[in-house]
């Protein structure tokens, strides 16, 4: 009730004494009175978060911007772009693998118990083939180097900025952009593509062990009908995709790491928030170029 | 006579959010002198450092290098300007991920593109000159001490050759002999390089080690300014109850609490 008050003093204009006189009101005021607080609180809420929503969207599209326009200006770090394939590459390349493959394997598995039932059978070479490389590869992929590339560039990125490294980098005259975030952008959206190519391959091949080892198939109708199904758009999407995920991977980690909070927590943090953007954007775009591509 | 300024500041502000960290700076650094800047923590003078380095944009004011005018600036008239600034920070910033040669010549090799085998060559005549050889070249930062990393730092800081230096709290968190030992180290690359410094400390024994002008800053604000001689003498009651670590007068005095919160 000291509560209720408050707003009461603050604000006399808007409950004066006529509208406490009748009984039934006396009520309806006295419940509206207990709700100011709450009301206006909420709004406050709301409108913080929203404001909140706004400037981080803004500062992303700056970011993303500034990106841009270095990875087409001059100098270019080729020796850290490099490095960031065999990082972000090459070193994803056992995880990817071991995706696809069970991936592709419990495909073949769960849609044979499924076809079996309407003598089906035949369907699932088409079903590995095509699940695997217009959705599976690339989102799994993406997910998985997500948490892998992803966490450790906040980290990485996030912990120059706690240790005030990427004010030493503007120090010495070389633009940290350029220099931190330019890299690994390249090698994310060049990488993704040849990891989920990979991924492909490998998930096909799993629904083919399992089809003609467990399943019984003769290995010949089972390649035929995965060369018979695939298109040059079931690959091409799934790469392009891939690309963008590898986009949006990196360029999570960056930003989330460049603009990390102060100390351990702040890294923590970063982390965090560039594995789940990086995460959510991607199923968001997945289904935004599956929309693209496929209607 | 005319003295000319290297670094001019007239009524910076800066703010984040509500809190205000720098009210009306003004600040005057002749060139070749070594001004120390004094005042307790969080009164802004890390805020103050960074924005005449440009890492963070001041609200509003004039802030001139040179006579050139930072605040407002372009993108790339800023990275011109960095070539004339050495910074030492206070943690060191070393570059983790490369060895130590690599980071003393990571300002040659990138901000003046000079040859790798050169920069090497001139980032070990570097560290000789603060008292480490060649054969802490190959390792890497944190296989060495804090003082070691302080004095890589500082040659790193100090390897371009320029014009500026600016040095954050370069005495904290080392003992008192390395203290002392960076002190000297200081004052002799100022010396040789006949650079403008800017230190920021509240180490008493440093500032009066290294300073030929002081300054004290206290709640965004340049109370006092002098040189290193009439300190004791300032008659200034902020200098005088930090330079002699009283826990009473105004700056912890609860009257001046009151007006700042009014």
């Amino acid at each position: 009730m000291v509560l209720a008050i408050e707003p009461m003093k603050k604000y006399p204009w808007r409950l004066n004494n006529l509208h406490v006189k009748h009984g039934v009101m006396n009520a309806a005021v006295e419940l509206l009175r207990e709700k100011i607080p709450f009301v206006q609180s909420m709004c406050q809420a709301i409108g913080h978060s929203i404001i909140n929503v706004v400037q981080a969207l803004g500062s992303i599209t700056m970011f993303v911007l500034q990106t841009l326009r270095h990875c087409l200006t001059p100098p270019i770090f080729i020796k850290h772009v490099l490095r960031q394939f065999i990082d972000i590459g090459y070193y994803s390349l056992p995880v990817v693998g071991m995706t696809a493959l069970f991936t592709g394997m419990v495909l073949a598995l769960q849609s044979y118990t499924g076809f079996s039932r309407f003598n089906a059978e035949s369907a699932i070479a088409s079903v590995v083939a095509l699940s695997i490389t217009r959705e599976l590869s690339p989102v799994l992929a993406g997910l998985m180097v997500a948490g892998r590339v992803g966490a450790a560039i906040a980290a990485e990125i996030g912990t120059m900025r706690v240790t005030e490294q990427i004010d030493a980098l503007s120090t010495l005259s070389v633009n940290p952009t350029k220099y931190l975030v330019v890299p690994r952008v390249i090698a994310g959206t060049i990488m993704l593509p040849i990891l989920v190519l990979i991924g492909d391959i490998i998930g096909v091949y799993g629904g083919y062990i399992v089809s003609t080892h467990v399943l019984g198939f003769s290995s010949g109708s089972y390649l035929y009908q995965t060369w018979q199904v695939l298109e040059n758009m079931d690959i091409i999407s799934g790469l392009v995709k891939a690309a963008a995920f590898g986009f949006l991977v990196t360029l999570m980690g960056c930003y989330h790491g460049y603009n990390s909070g102060r100390g351990a927590q702040g890294v923590g943090r970063a982390t965090t928030n560039a594995v789940v953007t990086a995460s959510i954007l991607i199923l968001i775009f997945n289904y935004l170029l599956t929309q693209v591509f496929f209607s | 006579m005319t003295i000319r300024n290297k670094i001019e500041m007239r009524n910076v502000f800066k703010s984040f959010g509500t809190k205000h960290v720098l009210q009306g700076i003004n600040l005057d650094i002749p060139v070749g002198s070594s001004m120390v800047i004094i005042g307790g923590s969080g009164t802004g003078k890390s805020v103050m450092l960074k924005c005449v380095l440009g890492l963070i944009q001041a609200d509003k004011g004039s802030i001139k290098v040179d006579g050139q005018e930072m605040i407002g600036s372009s993108t790339r008239a800023r990275e011109e300007m960095m070539k004339k600034f050495g910074m030492l920070f206070q943690g060191g910033a070393l570059f983790d991920s490369l060895p130590v040669w690599y980071n003393v010549a990571f300002g040659l090799i990138h901000g003046k593109d000079m040859g790798k085998k050169d920069a090497r060559i001139l980032a070990i005549e570097k560290l000789e000159s603060v008292g480490m050889g060649e054969a802490i070249a190959d390792l890497y930062p944190a296989e060495l001490s804090g003082g070691m990393q302080k004095r890589v730092a500082l040659a790193r800081a100090i390897a371009t050759n320029p014009e500026i230096i600016f040095f954050d709290e370069p005495t904290t968190g080392l003992d008192p002999i390395m203290a002392d030992v960076i002190n000297e180290l200081i004052g002799k690359c100022v010396k040789n390089l006949g650079a403008t410094a800017l230190t920021i400390t509240h180490d008493m024994a440093s500032a009066k080690k290294i300073a030929d002008h002081i300054a004290m800053i206290h709640e965004g604000k340049i109370v006092w300014t002098g040189p290193v001689e009439d300190l004791e003498k300032s008659g200034n009651p902020y200098v005088d109850q930090f330079i002699h670590g009283r826990a009473d007068g105004p700056i912890t005095d609860p009257q001046s609490n009151l007006l700042k919160s009014a």
